[in-house]
């Protein structure tokens, strides 16, 4: 903080005023986490039983409706569970508010993408196309 | 970013090693924070030896037998000497404490004293506490009511009193703000636990009519969500409050009102 300024502390503490927001990344962080109990577990029975198996036994493991509907749920919830974590450290650590807008697009943009490619083979597998 | 190595001028030096008391036997080594704005030099650190059979058991009392009588240009801030006041929050051990009520026998071998971390020093152990105090006051702590004040006074039942319990102890020292890395990277938004303890402090007070603006002032990513229950607040509390809980119950005020 600028110690120079000549704004009285008070000021300076109120800077912009409260946002009015922040409940909702929170209240979502949980839920999300919590969601991802059971994801997480059911994925990785998921992919411990498709170890080993040649690629026709996996692809149909994993484009079997239910199995996939698992996996679906998992990638939604966990890469939104990313992205609201993500947005947390890059609010903690980088103060340019430039590079913090830069970086927290990027962040939804990866996490999109990311989100987007995984959903697709998903639904890939699970209508055989 | 986030700056992780000191700036040059606040680079710790090697400072002077002052004599040990002639003919003491019970003698415990010091090594304190010494920083001088007037002299152009950066902070140093300097060596005391106590003399423990004429000094009295507490941190504090050794700081001013030091004063007393070896170095009267140790500067640091004392009042109560019995954990009321919260002047002496300091460094200690590697722990924020007050220096009052921690006994030198808690610690094994060289003491070191260093100011409350990641604040402006002002000299010595003194550190620039404007900011904190501000960030107290801009919670308003005080009771606020629209229905007119009664005859007598806000009656309270002693349910809704003991509700205050746990908050009303704290002596604003500093020590849990200045612990949380939290606060250490975003002190000039974020409010730090001692603030946001006093405000639940307010917003759990059953007299109070603002409970609603009290939320709304806190709810905000900075202000209030820069917490991410570290801990360290209910670590280094000498009072043996539990700021993260207090923290946690605005969270969950917050939720409530909104789910």
């Amino acid at each position: 903080m600028s110690r120079s300024s000549l704004r009285t502390p008070l000021g300076r503490v109120a800077h912009l005023g409260t946002a009015r927001s922040g409940t909702r990344h929170f209240w979502h962080q949980r839920l999300t986490a919590v969601a991802n109990v059971p994801l997480t577990i059911a994925f990785v029975l998921i992919v411990v039983g498709v170890l080993g198996r040649n690629h026709a036994a996996v692809v149909q493991i994993l484009g079997s409706t239910f199995v996939s509907i698992v996996v679906l749920l998992f990638v939604v919830s966990s890469v939104y569970h990313m992205r609201l974590g993500m947005q947390v450290i890059i609010e903690d650590y980088v103060h340019d508010e430039n590079l913090k807008i830069a970086a927290l697009m990027a962040n939804t943009f990866f996490t999109i993408a990311v989100g987007f490619a995984a959903a697709f083979a998903t639904f890939k597998l699970a209508f055989g196309l | 970013m986030v700056q992780l190595t000191l700036p040059k001028n606040s680079k710790i030096t090697e400072g002077k090693t002052w004599k040990r008391p002639t003919g003491a036997r019970n003698v415990t080594p010091f090594r304190v924070y010494r920083w001088n704005p007037d002299d152009g030099q950066n902070p140093r650190m300097d060596t005391y030896f106590v003399d423990r059979d004429d000094c009295a058991p507490m941190v504090l009392d050794a700081l001013i037998w030091i004063k007393n009588k070896i170095d009267p240009t140790l500067t640091f801030r004392r009042s109560c000497r019995e954990g009321v006041c919260g002047s002496c929050a300091m460094n200690i051990d590697g722990t924020n404490t007050l220096a009052c009520t921690k006994g030198m026998d808690e610690i094994k071998g060289t003491i070191k004293v260093y100011p409350l971390p990641h604040q402006p020093v002002i000299k010595d152990l003194v550190p620039d506490l404007t900011n904190f105090y501000a960030q107290y006051a801009s919670i308003e702590p005080w009771l606020q009511t629209k229905t007119p004040t009664p005859e007598k006074e806000w009656r309270q039942s002693h349910e809704d009193r003991k509700k205050l319990d746990d908050h009303y102890e704290c002596i604003l020292c500093a020590c849990c703000s200045t612990s949380c890395p939290s606060y250490w990277w975003n002190s000039d938004r974020y409010l730090g636990p001692a603030a946001l303890l006093q405000a639940n402090r307010w917003i759990g007070d059953s007299r109070d009519e603002a409970t609603g603006e009290r939320l709304d002032n806190l709810e905000d990513p900075f202000r209030l969500y820069r917490c991410h229950t570290i801990m360290n607040c209910a670590k280094a509390c000498p009072k043996g409050l539990n700021p993260a809980k207090s923290i946690a119950e605005i969270k969950k005020r917050l939720v409530e009102r909104q789910v």
